[in-house]
């Protein structure tokens, strides 16, 4: 089936060829960094996880989401999403291949990184880390794979594929979780020590992803001659309606205990992030209130009926939720907890060029992976005549 | 000299025999590295295998200084800038730790800092002024309880079972930085630019002279995480930390009572229990649970 990957437009291998030019600057700018350290980054030794875990987090959530559309389809028979599921498993391949590369390149130390096997160390939960993401990565390709060859072949997938199917939805779940577990298990910092962590991680993935997902099907049914159809979309925006509002919920949760207690160590780090501290003005400031402002107009747009039905309108909710979550989740939360550090003082955190460039190129390298997984995909669905909706 | 398989089987068979042989070759005083040799014939053994059975130097039976839990008191009283600067000063020189101007790059293991800063939460208006002009001088605590150690992936950090020091394999260390999100002290550096000078590059020598200041001692790669070891390598060879040496000879020129005092918590009549014993001392963050092993007189 790989080989529909490999025919295609021109539009198509310009893609391609953009995606790779921007890898490529990705992977200079990452030698440059193996070579001098990552100092060449804005990390400092009080804000010591930066854009790179940030990104790393927000993507788990986007590859945990694959379960929202896995969940229906197979759980409760909801046929719809059969024409989406493979879509939504690619995604996730894409989405946890980005996870650990986004690691990989926040490594000091990369050539050792395989000290994490020859030591395991259970009691860590980036152990545990490892070991979630590369099974939902390993779950994702083998699944997605065989259902989509079978579905070539015009045979049901086989039989002892169920399992792993089932065992994929507690998986997305788990690397969820255990990405909230690395943040929340921390003393002495207030920001992250609060049990709806990983509560709150889950309903910012469960909107975040099935929104990607929504402007990935758009995307598909522009360019390609397959269409994830209607319904699924509609369905998907209910999805993440509910998710979003949740997700507010959650954080609003937040806000009163830290707020009603009046425990400085936790109240801190929402004053830096939303009013900055002391006196200090910082450019989050403004960051973090667009995002919740954009947080907040989707929800408005996606909880009327009449809005959220329209697609032009949904499209827009959904860039809204992914610019709401990704400022929130793969910026706020990693800097908010550093800062003020546990001596009470304040280091401001910004990336620098190289560290964007890294970051773009890790963007790209997923990307470059949906596109050809999405191909096959579309290329499949086409050729077995499920092309249109 | 091909390894056949009878070979391989001796040599196999006689490292089996010495880890055996190992604590009885101990106690009779026969190193067994020589045992070995002469068994072996002459017979090359494999540098890793002899590694096992060296013995750090300065390890040697009387000559370290051992304890069941180190600990470190801080009469803050008895410290100004000067010998607090010192202690700084000898600490960095013996561990090789560089100095870098970006404050973002730091290496830090022992520094000053402010009464509010070191205890946040427990400052208020009316603090005596004397007591916020005070250089406290913060370092790792070497935790009884240590929440580095817990989250470390590849245990490069860990709390060494017969003394309590919490240490770094620098070796090991991938560079992850959990254990820098983890301390709740911000006791833990890293290595975000190479440390050492590099041949032809001055802008990157690190250090006040052309050479490490400690030859002994290694010097760090870029990309691991280091801090305070409660001068374990000084330990070994008989000696107290590098700041306590200093501060103690400073304080006795000064006609004071030693700022920092270091000793066995576990032995009722060491100096640092005695001293517990005498004055009201605080820790940092008692309510994190962690039970840091350095104790404060304010």
């Amino acid at each position: 089936m790989l080989e529909k990957a490999f025919v295609g437009g021109r539009k198509y291998w310009l893609l391609i060829a953009c995606l790779l030019g921007v890898i490529g600057v990705g992977f200079i700018m990452w030698l440059w960094q193996f070579r001098v350290g990552l100092g060449i980054t804005g990390m400092s030794r009080d804000v010591s996880w930066g854009f790179y875990i940030g990104q790393f987090t927000y993507l788990v959530g986007v590859a945990a989401a694959g379960v929202m559309v896995v969940l229906p389809y197979y759980l409760h028979h909801y046929k719809a999403f059969g024409r989406i599921t493979i879509l939504a498993e690619f995604m996730a391949i894409g989405a946890v291949s980005m996870c650990l590369l986004f690691i990989l390149v926040d490594l000091g130390n990369p050539v050792r990184m395989i000290n994490v096997l020859l030591h395991p160390t259970p009691r860590s939960v980036l152990f545990w880390d490892m070991i979630v993401l590369n099974g939902y990565l390993f779950l994702n390709i083998f699944v997605g794979w065989n259902v989509l060859s079978a579905e070539r072949k015009g045979s049901p997938p086989p039989g002892w594929i169920k399992p792993f199917i089932y065992l994929s939805i507690p998986w997305a779940i788990s690397i969820h979780t255990v990405t909230a577990y690395l943040y929340a298990g921390l003393p002495g910092r207030g920001f992250w020590l609060t049990a709806i962590m990983a509560p709150r991680f889950l309903s910012s993935a469960f909107c975040a992803g099935p929104a990607i997902l929504i402007l990935l099907c758009l995307i598909v049914r522009k360019t390609t001659k397959f269409d994830p159809g209607k319904e699924q979309i509609r369905t998907l925006g209910s999805i993440v309606t509910y998710a979003l509002v949740l997700n507010v919920f959650f954080f609003l949760c937040e806000l009163f205990t830290v707020f009603y207690s009046q425990i400085p160590g936790h109240m801190h780090h929402f004053h830096y992030l939303f009013f900055g501290h002391e006196g200090h003005v910082v450019k989050l400031v403004p960051l973090m209130w667009l995002a919740f402002a954009c947080m907040t107009a989707a929800i408005v747009l996606l909880v009327i009926p009449v809005t959220r039905r329209n697609e032009g309108i949904l499209t827009v909710a959904c860039v809204l939720t992914v610019v709401g979550t990704w400022i929130d989740k793969g910026f706020g939360l990693v800097v908010g907890g550093f800062v003020p550090n546990p001596l009470e003082r304040i280091t401001d955190y910004w990336p620098t060029v190289p560290e964007t460039l890294i970051a773009l190129g890790v963007w790209a390298t997923g990307f470059l992976i949906i596109s050809l997984l999405y191909k096959v995909a579309t290329s499949v669905k086409v050729e077995v005549g499920a092309g249109q909706a | 000299m091909a390894v056949n398989r009878r070979k391989f089987l001796k040599i196999g068979g006689a490292s089996i025999l010495a880890f055996g042989a190992k604590p009885a070759a101990d106690a009779l005083g026969i190193s067994p590295t020589e045992w070995l040799d002469e068994k072996l014939g002459g017979f090359t053994i494999p540098e890793t295998l002899l590694h096992l059975f060296r013995k750090p130097a300065g390890s040697v039976a009387g000559e370290a200084l051992t304890a069941k839990r180190w600990a470190m008191v801080v009469n803050v009283r008895a410290l100004d800038e000067e010998i607090a600067e010192a202690c700084k000063e000898a600490c960095h020189r013996v561990h090789n730790v560089p100095e870098i101007d970006n404050p973002k790059h730091e290496i830090k293991w022992i520094w000053q800092e402010e009464y509010e800063h070191v205890f946040p939460g427990q400052q208020h208006e009316h603090v005596d002024e004397a007591l916020k002009k005070l250089p406290f001088l913060v370092m790792c605590n070497h935790c009884f309880n240590p929440p580095c150690c817990r989250v470390c992936p590849t245990k490069a950090t860990f709390k060494r079972k017969k003394d309590g020091i919490v240490l770094m394999d620098m070796h090991r260390c991938i560079g992850c930085r959990f254990c820098m999100a983890a301390c709740p002290f911000g006791a833990r550096s890293f290595n975000w630019i190479i440390p050492w000078p590099r041949a032809g590059a001055e802008e990157e020598r690190r250090f006040k002279g052309k050479e490490p200041p400690t030859p002994d001692y290694p010097t760090r790669a870029k990309g691991v995480v280091e801090k305070c070891n409660f001068c374990a390598e000084r330990l070994a060879k008989g000696q107290i930390p590098a700041c306590v040496e200093v501060s103690q000879e400073l304080c006795k020129k000064k006609g004071r009572e030693p700022a920092l005092v270091f000793g066995d918590l576990e032995d009722p009549d060491s100096e640092v229990r005695q001293l517990l014993r005498l004055h009201y001392t605080i820790r940092r963050k008692p309510e994190l649970g962690s039970h840091p092993n350095v104790y404060y007189i304010v």
